[in-house]
């Protein structure tokens, strides 16, 4: 019994302390990333190798970068998750998903590398939001797919049974009885391949690039808010409140993004029981 | 009967469905191979002149050339690699099976909730931000007067901190599928929670448990930024707690940038090994069986 109630209390102390971690990174985010926030910080374009100025410019070219990544991903893992799904036991749909899971394995650096040979250098793009935002949409395929695979399969048979016996045609089927209970759940595949392609830096540096103008368009080189909290930290000198200020900036907007999947899934659930 | 779409098409509608859907998945699952043919074909230089054999033969690496040749050695990094990764989860594992096991068996449910939703937003939060902390409050505190703090102590930190969400998480969702009944019939015998965790979840839910770490050993392979910010980047053998060093994805990230030719292809050869590293990983977790419910649960936010 004594032996029973240590180990409850070990347990107890090392979920404080999980909990106490995060409490002391987020305040330390807030209490150093909050002064140099402003409505000026969030337009304007860095000056002084980002020890002066904002993140204006950087906040678009993120915006366009996964614009560009889950624009070029959305169809692709669509398509790809329906037959995964629909197509559950073929030899060709269990080759599909294993090559995804070696997809999902490879390190982000290495899809970096991939980037540069294929977009920049050999499809001749250079540097650009195009080439940063297209390495991306490979890197998020698989959790897209993966994510919108799951929901379609949780559509229950009987609406396809109910579909087949009204001799539906498979197109009708497919956006007018399965995608809408499963709509919510692919949003959080979405949403969390958001995520990954505003937390990627790695990919993105010899991709993107490095340049903090605004971009006029989408062969502009643009450095990620990302890549640019990386780069005050290592490369620029006194500028760490900014960098902080950049990475609370960053959080916040995962923060919310994190919480509309949470929504979301909630509202799946919510639809699938009814 | 017909029980699924793109099986037996009706309409010429359905036939070009049942393209879109097959090419679709095809470009999706050649993404890997063409992955691997352009980090070969970039590596092919390196991979004839000094060939493969000297990245883990050559004593050092001095990629370009001033004049007393290049070296290619890569060991010390790939052994960087490989301490950074064995330091962060030798933190991280007990914490998270910890965490974990209190989150499913032992916290009571409006506190389980809460601690849950807390561990997912230190899933949510990106490598680099980590790295940034790293660099700021843990470095300075570790090197004191003496060292600059960045070094194998502080990158296993930083790492440590990006695989518990991962490691806690799919601990849970392996715990949370055990079935009801056994830790019904348990707590019939008498069992309390802890001996309940102990002696019917956790042994229930070992290879779940298992493949959330292997899980995590393969992001902390491949993590780059969390590292690259804190490990003080200097080619050296792993030796002392602070002593400085670079893993393999540090050096591709810090030299990519200005590396030309033969440099640029030993860059791409690093990558390689790296790629061979997390295939490994794969087969191994390929090996403790179904990797069905971890890659989401492990993705941070998917939420049940």
């Amino acid at each position: 019994m004594r032996r029973e109630s240590g180990l409850k209390a070990l347990l107890w102390a090392i979920s404080m302390g999980v909990c106490a971690l995060l409490v002391w990174i987020v305040a330390d985010l807030v209490s150093r990333g909050t002064g140099p926030i402003s409505l000026e910080f969030l337009m304007a374009a860095p000056r002084d190798a980002g020890r002066a100025g904002g993140i204006g410019s950087l906040l678009v070219s993120t915006f366009w970068i996964v614009a560009v990544a889950t624009g070029v991903a959305l169809p692709i893992g669509f398509f790809s998750a329906v037959l995964l799904a629909e197509d559950t036991h073929s030899r060709m749909s269990r080759a599909v998903r294993s090559c995804l899971d070696m997809l999902n394995a490879v390190p982000s650096i290495v899809f970096g590398l991939f980037g540069n040979a294929l977009f920049c250098v050999a499809l001749g793009m250079g540097y650009s939001i195009l080439s940063g935002g297209l390495t991306l949409s490979c890197m998020i395929l698989p959790i897209l797919i993966r994510t919108m695979e799951q929901s379609l399969r949780a559509v229950p048979k009987e609406q396809r049974f109910a579909a087949s016996a009204l001799g539906l045609s498979d197109v009708t089927t497919l956006f007018r009885v399965l995608l809408p209970p499963a709509s919510s759940g692919m949003a959080v595949g979405l949403i969390l391949g958001v995520g990954r392609a505003l937390s990627e830096t790695a990919a993105l540096i010899f991709t993107a690039g490095y340049v903090t103008r605004f971009p006029d368009n989408l062969l502009d080189s643009g450095r990620s808010l990302s890549v640019h909290i990386f780069d005050l930290a290592m490369n620029v000198p006194g500028a760490d409140e900014r960098a902080y200020a950049s990475a609370l900036v960053l959080v916040v907007i995962l923060f919310v993004i994190n919480s509309c999947v949470r929504l979301a899934a909630r509202h799946f659930q919510a639809r699938l029981a009814t | 009967m017909r029980t699924s779409l793109a099986i037996a098409p009706r309409t010429r509608q359905d036939r070009a469905l049942g393209v879109v859907l097959r090419s679709s998945a095809l470009l999706a699952a050649s993404l890997i191979f063409l992955v691997l043919l352009f980090v070969v074909f970039e590596a092919r230089g390196a991979l004839a002149t000094p060939g493969f054999g000297a990245f883990f033969t050559d004593p050092s690496w001095h990629p370009v050339d001033d004049g007393t040749g290049s070296e290619y050695g890569v060991l010390p990094m790939l052994a960087a690699t490989l301490a950074t990764t064995f330091g962060a989860l030798l933190i991280a594992t007990p914490l998270g099976i910890g965490a974990g096991v209190f989150n499913a068996l032992v916290a009571p449910a409006p506190f389980a909730l809460l601690h849950r939703s807390l561990v997912e937003i230190l899933a949510g939060i990106p490598s680099v931000v980590y790295g940034l902390w790293g660099l700021v409050v843990l470095v300075p505190w570790i090197g004191g007067v003496s060292h600059s703090g960045q070094g194998l102590l502080a990158a296993s930190i930083v790492l440590s901190l990006m695989l518990l969400p991962t490691i806690t998480l799919s601990t849970e969702a392996a715990l949370l599928a055990v079935p009801k009944e056994q830790l019904q019939a348990a707590a019939a015998l008498g069992l309390g929670p802890i001996a309940r965790a102990r002696l019917v979840a956790v042994p229930a839910a070992r290879r779940g448990i298992v493949a959330g770490l292997v899980l995590a050993t393969g992001r902390a392979v491949g993590e780059t930024m969390a590292v690259l910010m804190v490990a003080g980047n200097v080619v050296a053998w792993p030796r002392g707690l602070r002593d400085p060093l670079r893993t393999l994805t540090g050096n591709i990230a810090l030299e990519m940038g200005y590396a030309t030719e033969s440099h640029r292809s030993a860059l791409f050869v690093v990558g390689l090994v790296l790629m061979l590293c997390v295939a490994l990983l794969v087969i191994l977790a390929g090996l403790f069986g179904s990797g069905k419910n971890h890659s989401v649960s492990a993705s941070g936010s998917a939420g049940r």
